[in-house]
C-alpha cells in the first residue's frame, strides 16, 4: 500500500490538476493526484488536443480541394474516416502518456479512481464503487472540470445526437450535421465536418455566431462560414427533434418563423456544467452556485484547506486558464510572495475553426459599455504580403486602446494562424505596454505578425500598408 | 436564514476597519438598537447597533481583527426559532470571498481585475543595499514600472518613485498608480500587522517603526529597520488605524506640500489679564489661552482670507467659511476636532465647544464630521513648555499655526529692558497657496489681535 498522507491532494488530473500537482511538487510538497479516467483530462483526451488533430485533417482536406491555385492537381482525393480518427486518438494517447511521465518524474503519486472529500483533510478514493484508498492532506484542490450541458428534448443518445465526445470519433462521415451552439466547441466541429465534406447547419440562440467574440469578428466569421457553404441560423432554437432510424428531423424556430432541418447527426455544444457531484461537498462550507464552486481570487473555497480551480470554478472554460489557476493556487498555499490573482482580461481565447479566431481582453462593445473612450485599429489580411503568399487573404486584426492612456484593452483576430499570433498581444497586455511600445517593436517581414503592428498603427491613424 | 451582519461603512470613503470589540457573545440575545460591536476606523471608534432581533448565532470576524473590508460578514444573528444548525452554509467566512450572487457567467463578478495584493514582504531591497531613496521597484537607480503605469502616473502628475510596486519583483503596475489615485478597489490594503509575541524590552527603548504604510518612499520593512538599528531588542506596537492615517497623511504632506514657516513673538500680558477678568465673571465658562488663539486665528482669516484656502490642481480654493481644526493629543495618537465657523462664535462658545470636543476625542467618540475637514489647523504644545516649533500642514489645509508656551521673557521696550509674557507662534504655509507676504500679513494681523485682545471682542 502506497503512502496515504500528503501535503496536497489534487482531485482531477486535467490541465488544471496535473499542472497544479507538478508545481506543488516543484515547491517541495508531497503531492497526489486522483484521476478517475485519463490523465490530461478532457483537454488532452477528449478536447483541445484530439480536435486539433481532426482539424488538421480537415484543413488538409480543404487544401486538397483548392490545389489549383497553388499549381497542383490531384485526382481521386479521398480519406478514410477511420484513419483520421485513429490519428486523433493516437495523438491524445501520446500526450496522456506524456503527462503520466511528467507526474512520475516529479514524484507525484497518482491514484486511479474517483476522489471524494471524506471529512476534514481527507479524501476517499473509490473505483467502480469499491474503495481504493483513504488519503489525508492539509490542502485539497478540486479540479474536476466540467461536462457538456444538455437540453431537454436534445438529450444525447450516442448515436444520432452527439456531444463532443462522440463527435470526435465518428465511425463514418455523416452526410449532414446539425450543430447546436456556435461557441468554440460547436463551431470547431462545424468547421471540421464542413471541410470533410458534410453539409453543416449551425443553430445559435444568440444573435450572432461565436457570441463571446467581438461583434465585428462574429460578422466576419459568419460571412466566411457561409461562403464555405455552412447554413447558419442565429436567434434560433431547436423546438423539436424527431429521431428516425439513421437521421433526425429538427424543427427550428427562428424568430416567429419555423423551419425543418434534416440531418444525419446532431452535435450538441450548448455550454458546459461543472462536475460538482459526488465530491462530498455536502457538509463542508464549500459553496456551489449554478454548478460551479465559488472561490476567492486565490481559488480558496469557504472551507479552509479546500481549493478549486479550472472549469469547475467557472468561465472562461479554458485549459490554459485552469493551468494558470493551478499554479496561482499552489504558490499561494506554499506562501510564495510574488503571487498575483488571475486577470481574466489577460486570458487569451482561441477557436480553431476555419478561419481561426483568437482574442484577448475587452471587445469593442464591452470597452464602450465600460465607459472607456477608445481608439480602434483594424488591419485586413488582404493588405499583408505573407497572407497573400500563403493564399490566405481573408482575415482581420482588430485592436482596441484606451484613448487617454494608450492601454491595450483588447485584441481580436480572425484569419490564418491567428491562434499562434495572439500571444503577442497577451504578452503586451500582461506587461501593460501602451501603443507606443507596440509601435516601437520591430515585427519581422514578411510575416502575418506584421498585421499586429499595422493594426496598432491604424488605431492612431498611422497604418502604412492600408 | 440567519441574518448577516455586515461590516458597516461609517463614511463614504471607508473601505475597511478594525473590529475593536464584541459586546455580544455567541448565544446572547440581541435586540434592535443593542450595541453589538465597536469598529475602529482610521480615526475613531464607532459602535455598531443591531437592526434585527434574535440571538447572536456566530461571530465570524473575531475581536481584534484588522483591515476588515466593508460589507464583509462579521456576524450571523439567528432569528427567533432558528437554531444553530441554520448557521451551516451561511455567511461567507472571514476571508473576503466571491460576491453573494454571481450571475450565471460568474467570471467578471468573481475576479476583481488586476488588484495585486501587496504582500508586506514584497521585494524589499536586500538589507545590504539599504539606502535612502530606495523603493520596492528601485534597483540600483533604475525604476521598474510598466509603460502603462508610467504614462498614467505622468498624466496624473504622480512621481513614480513615491510608489511601491506590487508587480513581479516590485515592478510598479497600473494597479499601483490607480491605488495612488485613490480609485476605490484599485488595490487591496496591506494586510494588517498581527500583534506578534515580542521579546520583553522597555517600551521606551523600543524603536517604534513609524511606517508610512504603502505609500512608498524608502522601505521601512521591519527587518530593515531592525537591522539598521543594530538588531537590538525591541517591543512591537501594532499599527492602529489612527497610526496608519497619521503616517500616511504626514508623509503625504511633507512630500507634496512645500512648507515655509513664519514666527512671531506675541506679548500676552493683556490677554492674560482679560482672560482672568472674564473667567472671574462667571463659573459658566472657563476660557483658555488656546480659546483666544482659536478666536484670533478665525478672525484673522476674515482679514486675510487668502490664507483660508487650499490647493487643488485646477485652482486655489478660497473657503467661504472658517473651520478651525485643533489638534488634541491622545494616548496613542492625535485627532483634530473642528470648531466650525469659529469666526462667528464668541469666546465662551468656543471654550464650551472645545471642552466637549476634546473630551469626546479622548473617549474616541467623535463623529466623523466633527474631525474630518476644516480649513485651518492649530497645534498648541505650550503646556509642555515648548518655546516654538514648526507644525506639519494637515492637508488640504493651506496653513497650520504652531503655538508655543507663554513665558516671561526679557524684552526691549522704549530702549530699556523689561519683562513681558511672550508666546511664540509659528505659521506653516503651503507655498502653493500662501506666499510669504500673505503669510506675513496673516501672522502680523494675528499678533496684533493677540496683543490687543479687545479687538477680538468686536
Amino acid at each position: 500500500m502506497a503512502d496515504t498522507t500528503f501535503d496536497l491532494i489534487v482531485i482531477g488530473g486535467g490541465p488544471g490538476g496535473y499542472v497544479a500537482a507538478i508545481r506543488a511538487a516543484q515547491l517541495g510538497m508531497k503531492t497526489a493526484v486522483v484521476e478517475r479516467e485519463h490523465l490530461g483530462g478532457i483537454c488532452l483526451n477528449w478536447g483541445c488536443i484530439p480536435t486539433k488533430a481532426l482539424l488538421r485533417s480537415s484543413e488538409i482536406s480543404h487544401l486538397l480541394h483548392h490545389l489549383d491555385q497553388f499549381g497542383f492537381s490531384a485526382k481521386d482525393v479521398a480519406y478514410d474516416t477511420k484513419k483520421v480518427v485513429e490519428r486523433s486518438r493516437k495523438v491524445a494517447k501520446q500526450l496522456a502518456n506524456g503527462v503520466a511521465f511528467l507526474l512520475k518524474k516529479n514524484k507525484v503519486t497518482v491514484f486511479d479512481g474517483e476522489g471524494r472529500l471524506a471529512g476534514k483533510g481527507k479524501v476517499a478514493v473509490a473505483k467502480g464503487g469499491k474503495p481504493v484508498a483513504d488519503l489525508a492532506a492539509k490542502n485539497i484542490i478540486i479540479a474536476t472540470g466540467a461536462r457538456a450541458r444538455t437540453l431537454p428534448g436534445l438529450e444525447p443518445d450516442g448515436k444520432l445526437v452527439w456531444t463532443y465526445k462522440e463527435a470526435m470519433v465518428p465511425e463514418t462521415m455523416p452526410k449532414s450535421v446539425l450543430v447546436v451552439g456556435s461557441g468554440a466547441i460547436g463551431i470547431e466541429f462545424a468547421s471540421f465536418y464542413r471541410n470533410m465534406g458534410a453539409e453543416v447547419t449551425v443553430v445559435e440562440v444568440l444573435d450572432r455566431v461565436v457570441p463571446a467574440e467581438d461583434e465585428e469578428i462574429s460578422a466576419f466569421a459568419r460571412k466566411a462560414f457561409e461562403k464555405q457553404g455552412m447554413k447558419i441560423h442565429t436567434g434560433a432554437t431547436v423546438k423539436g427533434l424527431k429521431r428516425n432510424a439513421n437521421a433526425v428531423t429538427a424543427t427550428i424556430a427562428v424568430g416567429s418563423k419555423s423551419l425543418e432541418v434534416a440531418a444525419d447527426r446532431v452535435v450538441l455544444a450548448v455550454g458546459i456544467v461543472g462536475n460538482v457531484e459526488n465530491l462530498g461537498l455536502e457538509g463542508t462550507r464549500v459553496r456551489v452556485e449554478k454548478t460551479h464552486i465559488l472561490v476567492d481570487e486565490w481559488l480558496a473555497t469557504d472551507e479552509p484547506g479546500i481549493f478549486a480551480i479550472g472549469d469547475v470554478v467557472g468561465p472562461p472554460w479554458l485549459a490554459h486558464k485552469a493551468s494558470h489557476e493551478g499554479v496561482i493556487c499552489v504558490e499561494k498555499i506554499a506562501g510564495l510572495n510574488d503571487v498575483h490573482p488571475l486577470d481574466t482580461g489577460n486570458v487569451p481565447g482561441c477557436t480553431y475553426c476555419m478561419p481561426q479566431i483568437a482574442s484577448v481582453g475587452l471587445t469593442e462593445k464591452k470597452a464602450r459599455e465600460a465607459g472607456r473612450e477608445i481608439r480602434v485599429g483594424r488591419f485586413p489580411y488582404i493588405g499583408n504580403g505573407k497572407a497573400i503568399a500563403l493564399g490566405e487573404p481573408e482575415g482581420l486584426v482588430k485592436t482596441i486602446f484606451d484613448a487617454k492612456t494608450g492601454e491595450l484593452l483588447g485584441a481580436h483576430m480572425i484569419g490564418a494562424e491567428v491562434t499562434e499570433l495572439i500571444q503577442g498581444y497577451a504578452i503586451a497586455k500582461t506587461l501593460e505596454t501602451t501603443e507606443a511600445e507596440l509601435m516601437h517593436t520591430i515585427f519581422p517581414h514578411p510575416t502575418l505578425s506584421e498585421m499586429m503592428h499595422e493594426s496598432v498603427l491604424d488605431a492612431y491613424g498611422r497604418a502604412i500598408h492600408f | 436564514m440567519p441574518i448577516e451582519v455586515l461590516m458597516p461603512a461609517l463614511s463614504p470613503t471607508m473601505t475597511e476597519g478594525n473590529l475593536a470589540k464584541w459586546h455580544k457573545k455567541e448565544g446572547d440575545p440581541v435586540k434592535s438598537g443593542d450595541v453589538i460591536a465597536e469598529i475602529e476606523t482610521d480615526k475613531a471608534t464607532m459602535e455598531v447597533e443591531a437592526v434585527d432581533e434574535g440571538r447572536m448565532g456566530k461571530i465570524v470576524v473575531p475581536e481584534g481583527a484588522q483591515g476588515v473590508k466593508v460589507n464583509e460578514v462579521i456576524a450571523l444573528i439567528l432569528e427567533e426559532g432558528e437554531d444553530a444548525a441554520a448557521l451551516a452554509g451561511s455567511g461567507k467566512g472571514a476571508a473576503a470571498k466571491a460576491p453573494p450572487a454571481p450571475a450565471s457567467t460568474a467570471e467578471t463578478a468573481k475576479r476583481a481585475p488586476a488588484p495585486a495584493p501587496e504582500s508586506p514582504k514584497t521585494a524589499p531591497p536586500p538589507v545590504a543595499a539599504a539606502r535612502a531613496g530606495g523603493n520596492g521597484a528601485d534597483h540600483g537607480g533604475r525604476l521598474f514600472a510598466s509603460p502603462l503605469a508610467r504614462r498614467m502616473a505622468q498624466q496624473a502628475g504622480i512621481d513614480l518613485a513615491q510608489l511601491k510596486g506590487s508587480g513581479p519583483q516590485g515592478r510598479i503596475v497600473k494597479a499601483d498608480v490607480e491605488a495612488a489615485l485613490g480609485k476605490p478597489g484599485a488595490a487591496r490594503a496591506a494586510p494588517a500587522a498581527k500583534p506578534a509575541p515580542v521579546p520583553a524590552a522597555p517600551a521606551a527603548a523600543a524603536p517604534a517603526p513609524a511606517a508610512p504604510p504603502r505609500i512608498g518612499g524608502p522601505s521601512f520593512a521591519k527587518q530593515q529597520v531592525v537591522a539598521a538599528a543594530g538588531n537590538i531588542p525591541y517591543a512591537e506596537i501594532p499599527h492602529t488605524g489612527m497610526r496608519r492615517t497619521i503616517a500616511r497623511r504626514m508623509v503625504e504632506s511633507k512630500q507634496n506640500v512645500p512648507h515655509f514657516n513664519l514666527t512671531v513673538d506675541c506679548e500676552i500680558d493683556a490677554l492674560l489679564k482679560m482672560r482672568a477678568e472674564l473667567n472671574a465673571k462667571s463659573s459658566d465658562y472657563k476660557i483658555s489661552v488656546n480659546d483666544f488663539v482659536i478666536r484670533a486665528a478665525a478672525l484673522t482669516m476674515r482679514k486675510v482670507p487668502r490664507a483660508n484656502a487650499s490647493w487643488s490642481d485646477e485652482a486655489v480654493l478660497q473657503w467661504q467659511q472658517v473651520d478651525i481644526a485643533v489638534a488634541v493629543a491622545l494616548e496613542d495618537g492625535l485627532i483634530t476636532p473642528i470648531v466650525k465657523r469659529a469666526d462667528q462664535k464668541g469666546l465662551a462658545t468656543i471654550a464650551a465647544e472645545m471642552k466637549d470636543l476634546a473630551a469626546r476625542a479622548r473617549a474616541g467618540k467623535l463623529k466623523l464630521e466633527e474631525f474630518q475637514g476644516g480649513t485651518f489647523s492649530i497645534s498648541n504644545l505650550g503646556m509642555y513648555g515648548i518655546k516654538d516649533f514648526n507644525a506639519v500642514i494637515n492637508p488640504p489645509h493651506g496653513c497650520i499655526l504652531a503655538v508655543g508656551a507663554g513665558e516671561q521673557r526679557p524684552i526691549v521696550k522704549n530702549g530699556a529692558l523689561a519683562i513681558a509674557t511672550v508666546m511664540s507662534c509659528t505659521l506653516s504655509c503651503d507655498h502653493r497657496v500662501v506666499d510669504g507676504a500673505v503669510g506675513a500679513q496673516w501672522i502680523a494681523a494675528f499678533k496684533a489681535m493677540i496683543e490687543d485682545p479687545l479687538t477680538m471682542l468686536l
